[in-house]
């Protein structure tokens, strides 16, 4: 059946293909359509595709995690003839078999955020270089402790059991950052460094962020710097913080660059964030869709990475030497969601 | 023909007990296994204090003291709440797949009528409160009248008010500190009253007093023992009287109503309105209902089960991660517990035959 689908999905994008050349049509397709990073992302990349004249179809799953869809979404595409997809995949080692489907079929597959496994399964990814941003974050909140940071004591506040890779990699380079030794960096818990209490998970969510703060407060009350997967999960670990009156003498850091995690850096809830960049991931991925369509020509990674890096900025209203950063007002200027 | 047959000659002749379910009454099995059918909290009760002795030994001062016991009672708040009214529905020998959707969507309810139409905060409870009765009555009404299966009524409902959560607020949280500064009403349930190093919250003291309030109305009110015996035989408490739709539909509608101020108990625990919280709070409740020795069957089990049964799993969670363990033992342990708590129920089952 699946053969069958696709040899029609073949024939049908060759047929398309002649009939409508000239004219550039892409995809794109995201986790969910509820979640303000990929409507924003869809944002900046109907903008690009109105400003160049491509066609553009947006597809998303229903939940985050919803494989199926995206499949079905990727055989749409080819049927349609189009000639590249943007694609931020759920599940990122089960949807090799129809990205290649796509590729064979001569469309550019660009993975946005979410490096597929393996990364070069996909023509090109366009993504935030996660390591990088925990690392900012962690040599922010060292520099701001100085001489303390010998002597901190570390809640770190992950986001799931399964240690998905863009967790593993924040958590990691704020290790690195803060100057810790990191044991295996493909996976988090196994430093032996006694400045970390301990490491929790959250889902990404202010309950998780809430009750995984609690857990480690009861472990060793006295912790005072605070590592967070997410902006969310940084909200609820300060409403933990405060329930125990301990909210004005801990440091938070964070990853993402939300608008309302930039507004909580600017009440002090956070004291610095890594902010990403959806919406110049997706209208980047959709020049590169056009050039590929008209050029032939394919997008380059970053020179020394195996990704196009989009760019990552500290973002704080209190800077530190040695570390480059922009303030509240420049990130709620940049802010997404 | 003379004498009319003397029927009675017969019972001289057979052996004296014809008929003795009283064999092994006095045994000790059987005395604990009457005890439990009596008192089907009493199982979740003893494995809750032994955890605690249990945890207690392992962890000293650090785990039992007043600050870390009042702490589970916080983190076990939203689910025992959840879970009371999960208990209800489970009563009457259904289930709600919904509560957490319901919850989160009357939650964010609550915020967006305040915040996005700028009305006063108690109008947002209010309308919050109502949008959870009113989830909850289309789930009664479906079950009673069109006699579809609770399962799966709630299944889809589940779907569809999470759908509606997410389109309804463009999933875009509402701070803490907005909260804080514009409606501090939405919060309420997070106020504190300390006692030496205890905490205690509005959300902790609303789960107790809801719990005690139920399980009198289940014990000592007519409506209280239509649930049991709606759920235990649906058909023999039609011919007794009992108007089995309207306690149906009524136990869905309460069931959401609760729901609903789980919902603002949510608020005042995180700070903010999150659409994306609570998405396993239905499956959470299920277990403290289950581990709480309520019959997934209907008509057996007490309130006070379920909160034991929260408790119990909030003490495990603690407990291990105090002990340095890997937050997967916990998932093991409660899944454990889970099978442990069905099949002694099962047992104390065979005691009604």
């Amino acid at each position: 059946m699946k053969k069958l689908l696709a040899c029609t999905a073949l024939t049908m994008a060759a047929m398309t293909g002649t009939a409508y050349a000239g004219e550039v049509s892409a995809c794109l397709i995201t986790k969910t359509d509820t979640n303000p990073f990929f409507v924003k992302m869809r944002e900046g990349a109907e903008a690009k595709a109105a400003e160049l004249g491509v066609t553009l179809k947006s597809y998303a799953g229903k939940v985050d995690g919803d494989h199926e869809t995206q499949v079905a979404a990727i055989e749409t595409c080819i049927a349609d003839g189009a000639s590249g997809i943007l694609l931020t995949a759920s599940d990122t080692s089960s949807i090799v078999p129809a990205v290649q489907q796509a590729r064979d079929a001569g469309l550019v597959v660009i993975a946005l955020d979410t490096p597929l496994e393996p990364i070069n399964a996909a023509d090109a990814t366009f993504a935030t270089d996660n390591f990088l941003a925990g690392e900012l974050i962690g040599q922010w909140a060292a520099a701001k402790l100085g001489d303390g940071a010998a002597t901190a004591k570390i809640a770190m506040l992950d986001l799931g059991i399964s240690q998905p890779t863009v967790g593993v990699l924040r958590d990691q380079g704020f290790l690195q950052g803060f100057g810790i030794e990191l044991g295996d960096p493909d996976k988090w818990g196994d430093e032996t460094d006694p400045r970390i209490v301990g490491n929790d998970v959250t889902a990404g969510n202010e309950e998780g962020g809430r009750r995984a703060m609690e857990n480690l407060l009861a472990t060793d009350p006295s912790i005072n710097v605070v590592y967070t997967i997410n902006e969310p999960a940084a909200a609820g670990a300060y409403e933990a913080l405060k329930s125990f009156g301990r909210e004005n003498d801990v440091l938070i850091v964070s990853v993402d660059g939300g608008c309302p995690g930039v507004a909580n850096i600017k009440d002090g809830v956070i004291g610095a964030t890594s902010q990403q960049y959806p919406l110049l991931m997706a209208s980047l991925g959709i020049e590169a869709i056009n050039a590929w369509a008209t050029d032939g020509v394919k997008p380059e990674p970053t020179p020394g990475k195996d990704f196009f890096d989009t760019g990552v900025a500290l973002v704080t209203d209190e800077p530190v030497d040695g570390v480059v950063s922009i303030n509240t007002t420049e990130g709620t200027d940049l802010c997404w969601g | 023909m003379s004498t009319t047959p003397n029927y009675e000659s017969a019972t001289t002749q057979g052996p004296e007990a014809i008929a003795d379910f009283s064999e092994n009454n006095n045994s000790m099995i059987n005395r604990v296994q009457h005890a439990l059918h009596v008192t089907p909290s009493l199982v979740p009760l003893i494995v809750l204090v032994l955890s605690l002795i249990i945890f207690g030994t392992l962890l000293g001062s650090k785990f039992f003291s007043p600050f870390a016991l009042t702490l589970i009672l916080q983190q076990v708040a939203i689910v025992g709440i959840v879970g009371a009214a999960q208990s209800l529905v489970i009563l009457t020998a259904g289930i709600d797949l919904s509560v957490g959707a319901i919850m989160v969507l009357s939650s964010v309810v609550m915020g967006q009528v305040t915040f996005r139409y700028g009305l006063p905060p108690a109008f947002g409870v209010a309308c919050g409160l109502a949008c959870g009765t009113f989830v909850g009555f289309i789930n009664g009404w479906l079950v009673a009248k069109i006699k579809l299966p609770p399962f799966i009524v709630t299944l889809g409902m589940w779907q569809i008010v999470l759908a509606t959560n997410f389109l309804y607020s463009a999933n875009e949280t509402i701070r803490s500190q907005d909260i804080a500064k514009h409606a501090p009403l939405l919060q309420f349930f997070g106020e504190k009253i300390k006692i030496g190093t205890a905490n205690f919250t509005v959300g902790v003291i609303f789960l107790v007093l809801l719990v005690i309030f139920l399980s009198y109305v289940l014990r000592h009110t007519a409506y209280g023992r239509h649930i049991y015996a709606v759920g235990d035989d649906p058909e023999a408490a039609e011919l007794s009287g009992v108007n089995v739709k309207a306690v149906l539909i009524s136990v869905y509608m309460l069931s959401g109503l609760i729901c609903a101020f789980a919902g603002w108990a949510l608020i005042g625990r995180i700070g903010s309105v999150s659409p994306t919280s609570g998405q396993l709070a239905n499956i959470e409740s299920i277990t403290a209902v289950v581990i709480g020795g309520i019959s997934l069957f209907g008509g057996r089990g007490s309130i006070m089960g379920m909160l034991f049964g929260a408790l119990i799993v909030g003490v495990f969670t603690l407990g291990l991660r105090l002990l340095g363990a890997d937050a997967q033992w916990t998932f093991l342990l409660i899944g454990a517990l889970i099978i442990a708590a069905v099949a002694v129920d099962q047992w104390i089952r065979k005691v009604s035959v």
